[in-house]
């Protein structure tokens, strides 16, 4: 709180970015110890976690006061006015000093409190069970075991504490091989393909320089091929381009060379490096925030910035992953140079691809767990949760969300959640809000003491679960057990409902979402109540047709019937209104932006008699 | 009977593919008249495949040592391809499809013998008449009516018989309103916004020439509807040429309103593409879109090149801006370009869709299109008569009437639940304006579809497309009738690439057309279940 000097300025105004008549609203702006808060003359609120935000920058002085400017991680741009410079500078020394936190007991996890008692709480960590999802994969088996030789951090302080190898890898060669690997992060499981008995492994890249070699690591990698009974020779993807492997060689580390590994095919697949997805999201982010873009402007801003080519890199990646064990039954071993960007991705992708578990709301949760938190994916670091090195922030995860978000679009019946889901998770991996997502890497999570100090995202996520159904899900579907997306050029779109989330004028404004889903619900409660009343029908003519019993029977449905009735006609009112509301269109509210940016025209040609009423140009000729 | 002139070959053997997803079909391949006729014999399982012949746009030929094969690109923008037996066969078919396909004759075309079963001729041609339209509008408003001053054609060889006109003005006032206006477009309704009581109307641009010539009608006749609307109501001249163009225009004889001339009544100028830089743009577009091996770079790099989305962006924002002078301002508006018969049309009738509810319907939707783009002399025959795929320079051909597709389609993405009609319909409308067995596109204006008989002697569209069998394909199972204005956002991030159409056969539709089929079942689950409730409580009281 020693931040915080100005806590409350009235008659701020906030701008709408992409409106061309600078239509403002006005307001007050509340400072708290964890959010900003504007609330308009309408009393709708907005909130700004602190976490969320990636830049405060104060404008030059303006006639109508001092504009501030934040840009979130979430993609939420907002542009203040606020009335005295001397509020403004206030806030925006407090906004510098409460969005960059230097210790992670000051993060917002430390006190948020949810009103859960501590089983609760633990209860919520237990939810997602690795041990029990590596049972689900079919390991251990009489290939795979699970490792001790981590069980202490001893091996790789990045890794999780339970691993699964190969079972006839013997400790000493895991840990010849994990000195031969960058940060020690050895090959080990990510996921294991029961029914093509191919795993997916992971890895960092070898310390090979120009010639080194290690007969562990040699061993471990035909262990891993020989563990797979069905295919001997293993894939290895280096999932960096080329040039930077080979760069790579001169600090001593680099690539495997396939002469001195038995039974492997090498293969790079070429997805750049954090800083090269750093930049290229910022271009596009640049691009997309100019309002009134020209077709020209949007579509060479998008080409420039690389970013779709990007996506479809890691998703060329994945798919190469998946067929190798679909159409060949070959394990692959995957790295890039540290084994926690791009190795996550391509693994968690391809996994999501093969195992339609991974489509569900748990399963996706679970693969997140696994290949992202447990595996060490910084996310501290890539989302720079702290006040930390600029250059270790990366869009690492937004991308994984993104390709996921490209296979909805193209399977849209494959998948038990939907955007909303996706959009949720990327909104608390920079909240800071739950612990999940906090640390680089498990042995922190275990000194930061996480699990018993914060709470964990998912039960929440799953309480909520309703918001987050697919209505079009068709679980059964024989189609969609593995995924073979089309990769041509087409299929990359610009992901409007991620980087323009908070522009809602850029928006569909109906949700065709929201219907069928509503819809869905009405089918089901109806087919339940036809059931209810088709049982009861069996009943009334499984009783023996005697005249009293008759009789005895019609009191009995009669008395029943009016309720049913009045249930029925309780359902249909109170869904209609719903539906209503969901049906009215935001759009055409006359007080929307929309009509002023037309207006313009019209007060182009006479600007003299134009009076300004709404911020809508009336014309007076 | 001059087709089997052409017809050199008219039977081969030959192997047919249908691009990455349907398998190809293997038998005898007929060529008749008008069709492509691809028999599987008596053994395969498969159908019969037929294919207008009218729907070519290109042919290309290739020849081995024994087979040749005909690459055929449809005006849909399908490419089918042709494998068959003998080099001479072969020649002989392409040859002869070249032919057949771009016979120019009207009244030989498909549609004067095509009897479909179900239909009676001369059913439907009364289905959407604009007349019963424009009573309307005369009834309520009192200050405009229907003149027959052009019933036959001579006023206006490109309007229909009866247009509708300020009640205060005569018909010799028309007919010499109609002298200074070019192909004698006078200005008429296009549309009553009752809400507010103005209207749009339409003409083609004023013959003011170099000299600045005036023609006291037609000055009387903007005035009359200004005043029809309200007293001292104003007026924006929306004209759809830069300010710069409408002003050379002059040299040639035209030009555009002079502010003192007409008082009370505002220029704007909102330049849209027309003629054969869109045309240009279309083809650039197909170009881009055929090729699915290409990077994303050179995917985004071409359409960003073609700038289909910028006419997209531009006629839409044109629209608004006429539907927002109508219902925000309470102007009337005048829209016109040069000609009165491609952007004009594109602007009046998306302005109508935005701000008229009835207009989002089936039945209003095929209305609008009825009177806006077929009555109204849209000249479907001239910009229809090749799509993308023809070598032939284009002299006549635009899109316009695509990209009034498209702006529907972007609408109906944007309000999902506002339009009765899904993509559908608008697919069909494309197919059908470029090649069709019915009559309803025919031709380039009224005038000359009563000269060939096509009301009497082909059949309707929208009588085919009406039937019930054809309904679950058109309609959108989401309408809601939404009685308000609908505002599209026109920025570059809320407008989309129309994937249905331009890569409908390119990529695979499946996953996505299965969740369409999906959410029809959920909504007729829905009807189903309402349904069937009443019978089962119904059936309590029998016990």
């Amino acid at each position: 709180m020693e931040h915080i000097r100005t806590t409350k300025v009235e008659q701020v105004k906030l701008l709408d970015r992409f409106s061309t008549s600078n239509k403002s609203l006005t307001g007050t702006l509340y400072l708290t110890a964890t959010h900003l808060l504007f609330i308009d003359s309408h009393q709708k609120e907005t909130w700004i976690l602190h976490h969320h935000i990636a830049l405060v920058e104060k404008l030059a002085l303006t006639t109508s006061g001092c504009p501030l400017v934040i840009q979130c991680k979430n993609f939420r741009i907002v542009h203040f006015i606020v009335p005295r410079e001397r509020d403004c500078h206030d806030i925006y020394n407090s906004l510098l000093q409460l969005s960059k936190q230097a210790k992670y007991e000051d993060l917002y996890a430390f006190s948020y409190n949810p009103k859960q008692n501590d089983s609760e709480r633990l209860r919520g960590w237990q939810l997602i069970d690795l041990a029990e999802e590596y049972k689900r994969m079919g390991v251990p088996n009489s290939n795979w075991q699970l490792s001790d030789a981590n069980r202490e951090y001893k091996i790789c302080e990045t890794y999780p504490r339970e691993l699964y190898v190969p079972r006839i890898a013997s400790k000493p060669i895991i840990v010849g091989s994990s000195k031969f690997r960058s940060k020690g992060r050895f090959p080990v499981l990510s996921y294991y393909h029961e029914h093509k008995e191919a795993a997916i492994c992971r890895c960092s890249q070898p310390l090979s320089g120009f010639s080194a070699r290690c007969l562990e690591d040699e061993h471990l990698l035909q262990a891993i091929s020989k563990a797979n009974p069905v295919n001997r020779y293993m894939y290895v993807m280096d999932t960096r381009p080329k040039l930077n492997a080979m760069a790579n060689r001169a600090a001593g580390k680099g690539y495997e060379n396939e002469d001195n590994y038995s039974n492997i095919r090498f293969q790079f697949v070429g997805i750049e490096n954090i800083h090269v997805m750093r930049s290229s999201l910022q271009k596009l982010l640049e691009v997309n925030g100019t309002k009134g873009l020209s077709v020209s402007d949007f579509y060479s801003g998008l080409e420039s910035s690389g970013w779709l080519r990007h996506i479809k890199a890691v998703m060329d990646a994945a798919i190469f992953l998946a067929k190798a064990i679909t159409v060949e039954s070959a394990s692959v071993l995957v790295h890039c140079s540290d084994g926690w960007d791009r190795t996550s991705q391509v693994c968690s992708l391809g996994s999501l691809l093969l195992d339609s578990y991974y489509r569900t709301i748990k399963g996706f949760m679970v693969l997140i767990e696994k290949d992202w938190i447990s595996f060490g994916h910084k996310f501290s670091e890539r989302c720079g949760h702290l006040d930390g090195d600029p250059k270790e922030v990366s869009p690492v995860f937004t991308q994984f969300l993104e390709c996921v978000w490209h296979l909805t679009e193209q399977f849209p019946q494959a998948f038990e959640f939907n955007e909303a889901f996706l959009l949720q998770i990327h909104e608390h991996i920079h909240s800071c809000q739950f612990g999940n997502f906090l640390g680089n890497c498990q042995k922190e999570r275990e000194e930061l003491k996480l699990k018993e100090k914060t709470y964990s995202l998912w039960p929440f996520l799953l309480d909520d679960q309703k918001k987050y159904l697919n209505p079009l899900y068709t679980s059964k579907s024989p189609k969609f057990t593995v995924l073979e997306p089309n990769t041509v050029s087409f299929n990359f779109k610009f992901w409007r409902n991620m980087y323009h989330q908070f522009d809602r004028t850029l928006h569909p404004r109906q949700s065709v979402f929201n219907i069928i889903t509503n819809m869905n619900e009405q089918n089901k409660q109806l087919e339940k109540d036809i059931k209810d009343l088709e049982s009861k029908i069996k009943q009334c003519k499984n009783k023996p047709t005697d005249g009293i019993l008759t009789k005895e029977l019609i009191h009995s449905v009669h008395p029943e019937s009016p309720t049913l009735k009045t249930s029925l006609c309780f359902k249909e009112q109170t869904l209609l209104p719903v539906n209503h509301a969901l049906r009215t269109i935001e759009g055409s509210n006359p007080a929307d932006n929309r009509y002023s940016e037309y207006a313009e025209e019209f007060s182009k040609s006479e600007p003299g008699v134009v009076s300004l009423e709404y911020g809508v140009a009336r014309m007076t000729c | 009977m001059e087709f089997s002139d052409l017809i050199r070959t008219g039977r081969a053997q030959a192997k047919l593919l249908r691009g990455p997803e349907a398998p190809p079909l293997r038998g005898t391949l007929c060529l008749t008249g008008h069709h492509l006729l691809l028999s599987p014999g008596p053994q395969a399982t498969s159908e019969l495949w037929l294919l207008l012949l009218r729907s070519v746009d290109s042919i290309e030929k290739r020849v081995a040592s024994d087979s040749g094969t005909i690459t055929l690109r449809c005006k849909d923008l399908r490419v089918l391809q042709l494998e068959i037996e003998g080099v001479e066969a072969s020649l002989d078919i392409a040859r002869s499809i070249e032919a057949l396909s771009s016979l120019e004759s009207v009244i030989t075309s498909f549609p004067f013998f095509y009897r479909p079963k179900g239909l009676r001729l001369g059913d439907a041609w009364h289905f959407h008449p604009p007349e019963r339209y424009y009573k309307r509008v005369a009834r309520e408003t009192n200050a405009w009516r229907l003149s027959e001053v052009n019933e036959d054609f001579s006023v206006c060889p490109s309007y229909p018989r009866a247009v509708i006109v300020p009640r205060s003005v005569d018909d010799g006032a028309l007919a010499r309103s109609a002298r200074f206006r070019q192909g004698g477009r006078f200005p008429v309704l296009s549309y009553h916004h009752a809400p507010s009581g103005t209207v749009l109307v339409r003409s083609s641009q004023p013959l003011t020439g170099p000299q600045k010539r005036r023609c006291a009608e037609d000055e009387e006749l903007l005035r009359a509807v200004l005043a029809g609307a309200r007293p001292g109501a104003r007026g924006f001249i929306v004209d759809t040429r830069s300010s710069q163009a409408a002003k050379q225009a002059r040299m040639t004889g035209g030009g555009t309103e002079a502010k003192t001339a007409y008082p009370g009544w505002k220029r704007l100028h909102r330049p849209l593409e027309r003629g054969q830089p869109l045309q240009e743009s279309f083809v650039r577009l197909v170009e881009a879109c055929g090729d699915p091996q290409q990077s994303t770079d050179s995917w985004l790099r071409r359409l960003e090149g073609c700038c289909w989305l910028a006419h997209v962006k531009e006629a839409l924002s044109t629209a608004c801006l006429a539907a927002q002078g109508m219902e925000r301002e309470g102007a009337c508006i005048l829209v016109h370009g040069a000609e009165g018969t491609d952007s004009t049309l594109l602007v009046t009738s998306l302005a109508q869709l935005i701000l008229d509810p009835l207009s989002r319907t089936m039945a209003g939707f095929q209305e609008l299109v009825e009177r806006e783009w077929i009555q109204a002399g849209h000249p479907f025959q001239l910009r229809c008569a090749h799509s993308a795929f023809s070598h032939a320079r284009p002299k006549h051909e635009a899109p316009t009437f695509l990209l009034f597709l498209d702006c529907v389609w972007q609408l109906g993405r944007q309000f999902p639940l506002s339009l009765e009609f899904g993509e559908g319909l608008l697919l069909a409308l494309f197919e059908h304006a470029y090649a069709s067995p019915f009559g309803t596109f025919l031709c380039n204006s009224e005038k000359e579809r009563c000269l060939c008989e096509v009301r009497t002697r082909t059949h309707s569209l929208w009588s085919g497309l009406n039937q019930p069998k054809e309904q679950r394909k058109l309609r959108n199972p989401l309408y809601a009738p939404n009685p308000l204005a609908i505002w599209p956002s026109v920025e570059l991030q809320s407008l989309r690439l129309w994937q249905g159409l331009f890569l409908r056969w390119i990529r695979p539709p499946e996953p996505s057309e299965v969740a369409w089929e999906k959410v029809w079942q959920i909504v007729t689950d829905k009807e189903k279940t309402k349904l069937s409730q009443p019978t089962v409580s119904a059936s309590e009281p029998q016990l």
